[in-house]
C-alpha cells in the first residue's frame, strides 16, 4: 500500500500531470469568459470572497485598532477644538439644509406641474473603508458593508464631496468599489450650468477624468461643475462628480479634448456613504431595499 | 486526480501568510515592487513537498486570490497553475541549484506568473503599460533566498517539536 501511494506521490508520472495541466487550463478558460462577458458568477465569487474575508480582516485590524488608539489617546484640548469646528460647520450646514428645503419643495411643485414624478430624498449609510490593497492596476476599495446591509450591485457611493464610485462585486460582509478614476469606469454627467450631457470617463490617475464625448464646439468651460445626470439608472442625479480643469480645442480633431478633477478626494478618504436612489425609475435599487425589507 | 494529498497545516499556514502579505498596505511607492508573494510560495511548496502541493493546489489557491484581490476569476488560477506546472517539471534540478541559480529561475518563473496575468489583462482589454508589471519578478528573485531560509528555519523548529 505504502509503495502504491509512493508511485502516485511521484510527479510527472505518466499522463497524469499533463491532463490535469489541461483540465484545469479548460476551467480557468472558462470561468474567466463567464466572468467576463456573462457575470454569471457573482454566486461563486461571493463564495469564495466570504471564505477569503478573514484574511481582508486580519490585514485591516492592526489599522483599525491604531484608528481606535489614537481616538483614545487624543487629549481634551485637541478634542475640545476639534468639537468648535465642527459645531461651526454644522451651523452652517444647517442654515444651508434650511434653503434646500424649501428648494426642494419648490422643485417638487415644478416637477408635479411637468407631471414628472423624481423623489429627491435619498437614503444613506456609513461605510469605512478596509485597509487593504487589491490589484495594483485597477482603482478598487473594499468597504465593510456587504449585501447584509442591504447593499447591491451597481450601487453608487459618495463622500462630503462628491460621487466616489459603485459597488463591482458585494459578499455578505464587505464590497469592493470600482472607483470613478478606473480606466474601465464612465459616469454619465451633466454640466450643472447648462445641463449639457456627456460621460466622464476615467483614466487610471485618481485626479483626472476625461469627457470625450464633447463636440468642438460645446459650451464648456473651466471650472464647470459636473454632475451627475442620472441617465442610466445607477448614479442617483444631482450630486458632483468633477470640475473642468483643461480644455483643449484641436480643429483637426472631431473632439474636444476635456479633463476634470474628481470632486471627491479619491485617495484620502475612510469613510463613504452608500447611496440608496429615491428615484422611482430606479427599479433595481428599490428591488433591493423591498428585500432588505421583507428580511 | 484522485491522488490523495494530504492536508498540512504548515503548507496552509505560509500560503495564509502569503496572501495577506499580498494585500497588506503598502507605501505608493514601494508597491509596484511588491514581490509575487503567492507564485514565490507555490514554487517553493512544488519543489519541496511535492507530495502535499500540486497543480489542484495552486489553482485554488489562485481561485482565492482572484477573489481577494478583485481580478477575473480564474485569471490569478491559470497563472499560479502554470507556474506550477513548470515548477512540478523542474523540481528535481531546481531542488539541487544553488540559491543564486535558484534565484534567477524564480525570476524567470515569475516572468512567465506576470506574463500570463498581462496577457490575460490584455485579452480581457484592460491593458497597463510600463516597466512596473514586470518588477515583481525582481523583487522576488531578491526576497527568494530569505524566503528559503525562513520557510527551512520554520519547518526544523516544527520537527523538533514533535
Amino acid at each position: 500500500m505504502a509503495g502504491f501511494k509512493l508511485t502516485h506521490a511521484l510527479p510527472g508520472r505518466g499522463p497524469a500531470l499533463g491532463t490535469r495541466l489541461f483540465l484545469l487550463l479548460i476551467c480557468s478558460v472558462l470561468l474567466m469568459v463567464w466572468d467576463k462577458r456573462e457575470h454569471h458568477l457573482q454566486h461563486l465569487r461571493s463564495a469564495i470572497s466570504v471564505v477569503v474575508y478573514p484574511i481582508r480582516a486580519a490585514v485591516d485590524l492592526p489599522f483599525t485598532f491604531a484608528d481606535w488608539l489614537s481616538d483614545k489617546l487624543s487629549s481634551h484640548n485637541e478634542l475640545l477644538q476639534e468639537n468648535q469646528v465642527l459645531r461651526t460647520e454644522l451651523l452652517k450646514n444647517r442654515a444651508d439644509v434650511q434653503r434646500m428645503i424649501a428648494l426642494e419643495a419648490e422643485n417638487a411643485r415644478l416637477r408635479e406641474l411637468m407631471d414628472t414624478a423624481a423623489s429627491m430624498v435619498d437614503r444613506t449609510m456609513v461605510a469605512e473603508i478596509m485597509a487593504v490593497d487589491l490589484n495594483p492596476y485597477r482603482h478598487l476599495l473594499v468597504i465593510n458593508k456587504g449585501s447584509s446591509a442591504g447593499a447591491y450591485r451597481g450601487q453608487a457611493l459618495v463622500d462630503a464631496f462628491g460621487i466616489v464610485g459603485q459597488i463591482s462585486d458585494l459578499d455578505a460582509l464587505s464590497s469592493q468599489v470600482l472607483l470613478i478614476s478606473d480606466p474601465e469606469h464612465a459616469v454619465p454627467v451633466e454640466i450643472n450650468r447648462n445641463g449639457l450631457r456627456t460621460i466622464a470617463v476615467g483614466t487610471g490617475d485618481t485626479q483626472v477624468l476625461t469627457l470625450p464625448f464633447l463636440p468642438n464646439n460645446a459650451d464648456v468651460q473651466i471650472d464647470d461643475l459636473l454632475v451627475t445626470s442620472g441617465l442610466g439608472g445607477l448614479f442617483p442625479s444631482g450630486y458632483p462628480v468633477a470640475t473642468v480643469s483643461k480644455i483643449d480645442i484641436d480643429p483637426t480633431q472631431p473632439f474636444a479634448q476635456v479633463e476634470a478633477r474628481p470632486a471627491a478626494a479619491l485617495d484620502r478618504v475612510r469613510e463613504l456613504l452608500l447611496v440608496w436612489s429615491g428615484n422611482e425609475r430606479n427599479n433595481q435599487s428599490d428591488a433591493a431595499i423591498a428585500e432588505d425589507e421583507n428580511k | 486526480m484522485t491522488r490523495p494529498v494530504r492536508f498540512d497545516r504548515f503548507v496552509f499556514a505560509s500560503l495564509v501568510i502569503g496572501l495577506i502579505l499580498t494585500i497588506l498596505p503598502l507605501p505608493d511607492f514601494v508597491t509596484a515592487w511588491r514581490p509575487a508573494w503567492v507564485a514565490m510560495l507555490v514554487i517553493y511548496w512544488t519543489i519541496t513537498a511535492t507530495d502535499r502541493f500540486g497543480l489542484l493546489g495552486a489553482w485554488l489557491l489562485g481561485l482565492a486570490m482572484d477573489a481577494l484581490t478583485g481580478t477575473l476569476l480564474g485569471q490569478h488560477a491559470l497563472a499560479l497553475m502554470i507556474v506550477a506546472f513548470i515548477s512540478i517539471k523542474l523540481h528535481l534540478r531546481i531542488r539541487v541549484f544553488p540559491m543564486g541559480q535558484q534565484s534567477l529561475t524564480v525570476l524567470m518563473l515569475v516572468l512567465v506568473y506576470e506574463f500570463v496575468l498581462y496577457w490575460v489583462d490584455g485579452v480581457a482589454g484592460q491593458t497597463t503599460s510600463g516597466l512596473a508589471r514586470w518588477l515583481p519578478a525582481l523583487s522576488s528573485a531578491v526576497f527568494w533566498t530569505p524566503l528559503v531560509v525562513m520557510l527551512r528555519w520554520a519547518s526544523i523548529m516544527r520537527m523538533r517539536r514533535t
